[in-house]
């Protein structure tokens, strides 16, 4: 299990209580990173195209606040969930029975204010249920009954005509209009999209440093010694469950308005195991791991095939190349790209160091 | 601490005999209402159904399909099944790509009995190639990981993907289906009343052979595990090794060697089952991932590791599947994850898993 021990337990930030007139520029040049994203993203469509603005990187933060929601659950709750694909696919499923499609016979066409916390409530329960059948067993369990889980839901979307339509799913599906901003265009739906993305990063971040995420992460380390203390482990566990599900749904109704659609395989076996993927890529050490895989995902999944066929090979291997990518990662870094930038790091400091002294 | 052979119960059937009745003396109730459901089921499935139980339940023919279907599914099933929960028993290793082991058995066994006509020969065609996969496997990635079981899950799961991948890339995405040989084509009469003409006389139940054939095959194969496990020293030497595997190795048995072993005849399995289904169905791709579902189910209902328990894990989601399909379609898998949730609820070892 040591692929999930790798969080911090000393949360970053946590010690700096200074209140001199340099705390301010410490807090900077700490963040400095994560701030310098944020930017770039921001002035981003003032360079970008659309297709790069909304497919690359509004799909790629969509992917990472669900696959944020994975890494809170794996990486400080120990428990490597494959729902949650499924958990934003009940979400999303449930923005289209209750908001608008193309097809009147299911949709309510309700106004989406109250179709999406209806969706987000729905799909909360869900991810609830699934932890508290998670939570019966431990380790490996949980991701073999979360696979079966997802799986069952796959299959029932495929076969369900009255509620999911099939294989068929939904089209139609247009972000709303709201506060007089049509946010299906391609500008308001990545403002969008990223402020949910920023939303749902420092929402984990926040819960991972507070008590209850505490609680979680000593759970993940001995759940007997924790018990023993007092905690409810059962209890800890499925909350966590809940709320990674809250994070997954919103990435789920995000999921839907910007494709335009939803079927059973936009949330089928497939997906749930690329979203592990990209979990697992990033790096399940730090909420940001769950973004950088996402990007390194699509950016291979956009431009694989021309790069494929580039160097003379098939560009239709997209998936064997995922795969490999994958399997040198979980074979030589386990603990993903965050774990290479912190032995680089690591590396720099210690050499740097050397050449000072 | 128990031993590694701590757990072992007494073999004689005197004992077993006795334990019987002591369970019925134990539980009258319990045995009473096993009784009666037992004989209403062979009612069910023997005797004509009366024209008003027709009504409500639909026609026999359609109900004995479906239970005739279960129970030969459920024996697919438990040839995927069986290698699966061994090798999770075993080394504690979730192989992810075993669905990719039916798959590749399939196709090989479709190749081989295109390249020689022979349907029994495939089966050994099918049997060694996969076994050489898994024992590459174990050999080359997983020992080098040993005791780190998520990793050992997330490489099966990479490797899952580069194989369905390669397999599409040679075979395509059409279905195959495997040519059911001469001898075993046509259906066979079975002594059982589905219905009963307006001229008094019996219809009886025509089934195909095919299956009937392979499902017979399952249950050889199940038995003689049962008894490789229980009868033979490398079966006590596995039995030991999912019960306490580091003392295993502390005894000085070379639990290495045993691991390889059980990779390659798991694996065999797999892809002898993939045979099986390529006559039943075909095969396709995702079926890999049908089949990893169906095993998945199957050892989590059985549970973990016990042979006996993927039998009748096997045997419940195959039937609660063809059931499914028969009688409510909308909601077909639904059932078998009722069922799932259930068992989780429960007994979460699964039926007969130990802790």
């Amino acid at each position: 299990m040591a692929l999930l021990q790798t969080t911090d337990s000393v949360p970053l930030g946590a010690q700096d209580e200074q209140r001199n007139s340099s705390a301010l520029s410490r807090w900077l040049s700490r963040h400095a990173a994560i701030l310098l994203v944020g930017l770039f993203m921001l002035i981003l469509p003032a360079v970008a195209g659309d297709f790069i603005l909304v497919q690359v990187f509004g799909w790629a933060m969509i992917l990472g606040i669900i696959a944020l929601s994975l890494m809170f659950l794996a990486g400080y709750g120990g428990m490597v969930s494959l729902a949650q694909m499924t958990v934003a696919g009940v979400s999303g499923y449930m923005i289209t029975v209750f908001g608008a499609s193309s097809l009147p016979t299911i949709s309510l066409f309700w106004p989406w204010w109250v179709a999406a916390p209806i969706a987000i409530a729905i799909a909360v329960a869900f991810g609830a249920l699934t932890g508290v059948l998670a939570s019966r067993t431990e380790g490996i369990y949980t991701l073999m009954i979360t696979l079966a889980i997802a799986a069952a839901f796959f299959y029932l979307t495929l076969q369900n005509w009255p509620i999911f339509n099939g294989f068929a799913g939904f089209t139609t599906i247009p972000a709303p209009v709201a506060f007089g901003i049509n946010w299906k265009h391609p500008l308001p739906l990545y403002y969008l999209i990223l402020f949910f993305a920023a939303l749902s990063y420092l929402l984990v971040v926040y819960v991972a440093r507070s008590p209850f995420g505490l609680a979680l992460q000593g759970i993940r380390d001995n759940p007997r010694r924790m018990e023993a203390i007092g905690y409810n482990v059962t209890a800890h566990r499925v909350a966590g469950f809940a709320f990674a599900a809250l994070i997954a749904s919103i990435g789920g109704i995000l999921m839907v308005w910007l494709n335009n659609q939803i079927s059973p395989g936009s949330t089928g076996v497939e997906a749930s195991i690329d979203l592990l993927i990209i979990a697992v890529v990033g790096g399940l050490g730090h909420p940001i791991g769950a973004f950088l895989g996402a990007i390194i995902y699509v950016v291979l999944r956009t431009f694989a095939l021309d790069s494929l066929v580039a160097v003379g090979l098939d560009g239709r291997r997209f998936q064997t190349l995922i795969g490999l990518t994958f399997l040198v990662i979980v074979l030589f870094s386990p603990d993903g790209v965050i774990g290479l930038w912190r032995r680089w790091v690591a590396r720099a400091r210690t050499t740097g160091g050397r050449s000072r002294s | 601490m128990t031993t590694a052979f701590g757990n072992e119960r007494p073999a004689d059937g005197a004992k077993r005999g006795d334990a019987l009745g002591r369970w019925i003396g134990r539980h009258p109730v319990g045995a009473l209402v096993l009784a009666v459901v037992v004989i209403f089921a062979l009612w069910l499935v023997l005797a004509p159904w009366p024209p008003g139980f027709e009504a409500i339940f639909g026609k026999k023919r359609l109900f004995i399909n479906a239970l005739f279907n279960g129970i030969t599914l459920g024996g697919l099933y438990f040839l995927v099944a069986t290698g699966f929960t061994l090798i999770f028993g075993l080394m504690r290793n979730v192989n992810l790509a075993h669905g990719s082991l039916y798959l590749f058995g399939g196709y090989m066994g479709y190749e081989a009995t295109q390249w020689t006509g022979s349907w029994l020969f495939s089966y050994v065609i099918a049997f060694i190639s996969c076994a050489i996969v898994g024992v590459a496997m174990q050999f080359l990635i997983f020992r080098r990981m040993e005791g780190e079981d998520l990793r050992q899950t997330l490489v099966t799961l990479g490797l899952s993907i580069v194989f369905s991948d390669l397999m599409v890339w040679v075979w395509g995405g059409n279905a195959i289906q495997i040519d059911t040989p001469d001898w075993l084509l046509g259906p066979v009469s079975t002594p059982i009343v589905v219905a009963v003409k307006s001229s008094g006389e019996a219809v009886f139940l025509r089934y195909p052979s095919v299956r009937l054939v392979i499902f017979a095959a399952a249950l050889v194969i199940g038995i003689g595990m049962w008894l490789a496990l229980h009868r033979t020293r490398i079966g006590v030497m596995i039995r030991a090794g999912v019960d306490d595997r580091d003392m295993l190795s502390v005894l000085g048995y070379r639990v290495q060697l045993l691991f390889v072993i059980v990779f390659a005849f798991g694996a065999g399995l797999a892809g002898m089952a993939g045979i099986v289904g390529g006559t039943f169905q075909s095969i396709s791709l995702g079926e890999d991932s049908h089949f990893l579902l169906a095993s998945l189910q199957v050892v989590i209902v059985g549970g973990m590791g016990s042979i006996p328990g993927a039998a009748l894990g096997a045997i419940i989601i195959g039937c609660a599947e063809q059931f499914g399909q028969t009688y409510f379609q909308n909601y077909a898998t639904v059932l078998t994850f009722v069922i799932m949730v259930v068992v989780l609820a429960i007994r979460p070892q699964g039926l007969l898993g130990r802790r």
